[in-house]
């Protein structure tokens, strides 16, 4: 998949903006503030139909604006279309496929898949058990569609039960035939979505491990596992007889949404243990796993967007993932950074045909 | 909004009370009828006034009745042995327009929903229980016809529950693929379970 153009119109500091990528590894280089990341942001746009840093659309609007609008010219195998994306301030957001808007935005999802990686990414390893089940969930509706849906039908039925537990408490006179139904709903759900999220990180998980081992040459041993209260063969009844636990707490203590993935390094938590090169690492690996994953799905590249990483990796970790790079791993590449003489040398030494722009409040302009 | 007028803005705050109506439309309508002569104003709200202090609710099936008793379950060629139960009005109507049901209904006046904090007492469940217990040798049958939502499959379940006592059939409305749709556009769910609730091909 490549990404031919992109023109941008009142889009964060971007009044206009007109730029071609005809190559293979792009990258945007100027002062913090300039722009860079923006840039990025409206590729991401137009992949997810949304922004990956701030979910107000409006607040992507160019100050004294009233309008966005963003359009690029994506390539799929001989295939071309255009992707438009704009905001009508007080008016609903516009995405066109081959100018005719979707009825649905969501059905633009997964066509021009994505993979971002920025510095923010350690949040998945340092943040709650909610942002790991989301990073995962996210890849597993793109591979499976139903599994979204089961998971919004467990997670209503699951609101459904809490109130009832809520309204339990407080008359104190739970109704079996009431709750039943609830507690079905959960456990079956529970188990569709469980087996998914295994079968899934038994596939992930090599995919992962190699990357990993590739990053940092074997020096640490690492480990991804998936842990839920769903592997216990008596969890049904474990379940049921949770009942006085859950009104008394007013929400369901037991099920997949307390599922979570645990990272480890050396057999130590990488949350607590980690060096900040190693959860860095360890992200990176997640990331270029999650890249494998959806290739492998749709049978082209997804762009890379890499978004200044490389103030926090050393040198041998950038070295390694350049590598990477010049072994022709990857499709159509974005990378920004603060540094232009870096950025020159390590591609340089790969000796890829790549364009260095460089952004300069607003305004672009190619670097011979 | 500015008003030159408070009995305009009066009857405007009135009007856009209404769902689906808002302040401008209100204002339409309050114009509209300015317009009209004082008589249709009147036939208005002599309508509405006698719509809300005169309307029953059937004492034995909860639907919208000018008498005690609804004709649908005063009626004799009605079949009394089959209850139907609908959420509310605009489900027994939709029941009645198929021109396929003759028995009689029961209007529950809503679905079991814990987060909106509506429980089985704030439906006519008890009234139902009642009805089928004072005429138990008649009733044979009791149709679920209920949306078919979480909330609505609770709710049948917990109906299910409630009447197992009973000597009687309790049957639900069939799922699947509407009449005239085409396979290849039916969402998978539907046809998933339509699939598992195949029906045999009745031969001769």
């Amino acid at each position: 998949m490549h990404l031919e153009n992109i023109s941008l119109n009142c889009f964060k500091n971007y009044s206009t903006l007109e730029v071609a990528f005809p190559k293979e590894i792009n990258c945007f280089v100027g002062a913090n503030g300039s722009g860079k990341t923006n840039l990025l942001d409206a590729i991401h746009y137009l992949s997810l139909t949304k922004s990956a840093f701030n979910i107000v659309d409006n607040q992507n609007i160019q100050h004294d604006k009233d309008y966005f609008s963003i359009r690029g010219n994506f390539r799929v195998n001989t295939k071309k279309y255009q992707v438009q994306c704009s905001l009508q301030l007080r008016q609903k957001k516009v995405v066109k496929l081959n100018q005719k808007p979707y009825e649905k935005i969501s059905e633009h999802i997964g066509k021009f898949p994505l993979v971002l990686i920025n510095p923010h990414d350690t949040d998945i390893i340092r943040g709650g058990g909610e942002g790991r089940r989301r990073f995962f969930d996210v890849i597993i509706s793109q591979i499976d569609p139903a599994y979204l849906g089961n998971l919004m039908q467990y997670n209503h039925g699951l609101k459904q039960r809490n109130s009832l537990l809520k309204q339990f408490a407080e008359s104190g006179n739970p109704d079996m035939d009431l709750i039943a139904p609830y507690d079905q709903i959960i456990l079956d759900l529970g188990h569709k979505i469980h087996l998914e999220r295994s079968r899934f990180v038994t596939k992930f998980v090599p995919i992962f491990e190699q990357h990993y081992k590739n990053l940092s040459e074997q020096k640490e041993h690492t480990s991804l596992h998936y842990t839920s209260e769903l592997v216990q063969p008596d969890f049904d009844s474990r379940f049921r007889h949770n009942l006085q636990r859950d009104m008394a707490l007013h929400r369901t203590g037991l099920g997949i949404h307390k599922d979570d993935y645990v990272f480890k390094i050396e057999d130590y938590p990488l949350k607590k243990f980690g060096s900040q090169g190693q959860q860095k690492s360890f992200v990176i690996a997640l990331k270029l796993a999650q890249y494998d994953i959806i290739k492998d799905q749709k049978a082209f590249k997804p762009l890379l967007l890499l978004d200044d990483i490389f103030d926090k990796l050393d040198d041998f970790r950038i070295k390694k993932l350049m590598q990477m790079l010049g072994e022709h791993k990857f499709g159509q590449i974005f990378v920004t950074d603060a540094r232009p003489e870096r950025t020159r040398a390590i591609f340089e030494s790969l000796k890829s045909d790549m364009d260095l722009f460089l952004i300069e409040s607003g305004n672009i302009k190619r670097i011979e | 909004m500015q008003y030159p007028s408070k009995l305009i803005e009066d009857a405007v705050n009135e009007i856009s009370q209404l769902p689906g109506i808002g302040k401008k439309t209100a204002l339409r309508l309050v114009i509209h009828l300015l317009k009209q002569d004082k008589e249709s104003t009147l036939h208005l709200s002599e309508a509405l006034v006698n719509l809300r202090t005169q309307v029953k609710y059937c004492k034995v099936c909860h639907n919208i009745s000018d008498e005690e008793v609804c004709n649908i379950c005063s009626s004799h060629r009605r079949d009394h042995t089959v209850i139907c139960v609908v959420e509310n009005l605009p489900d027994l109507m939709a029941i009645e327009n198929t021109a396929q049901y003759n028995g009689t209904y029961h209007i529950l006046g809503g679905i079991i929903s814990p987060i909106e904090g509506i429980g089985p007492d704030d439906l006519k469940i008890d009234s139902l229980i009642q009805r089928i217990k004072n005429r138990s040798n008649e009733v044979n049958e009791v149709i679920l016809a209920l949306s078919s939502t979480m909330e609505g499959d609770t709710t049948a379940f917990y109906l299910t529950k409630k009447l197992k006592d009973f000597d009687l059939k309790v049957s639900t409305i069939a799922r699947g693929i509407p009449v005239g749709g085409e396979l290849e556009y039916a969402d998978e769910i539907t046809l998933g379970r339509s699939i598992l609730s195949r029906t045999a091909y009745l031969h001769g």
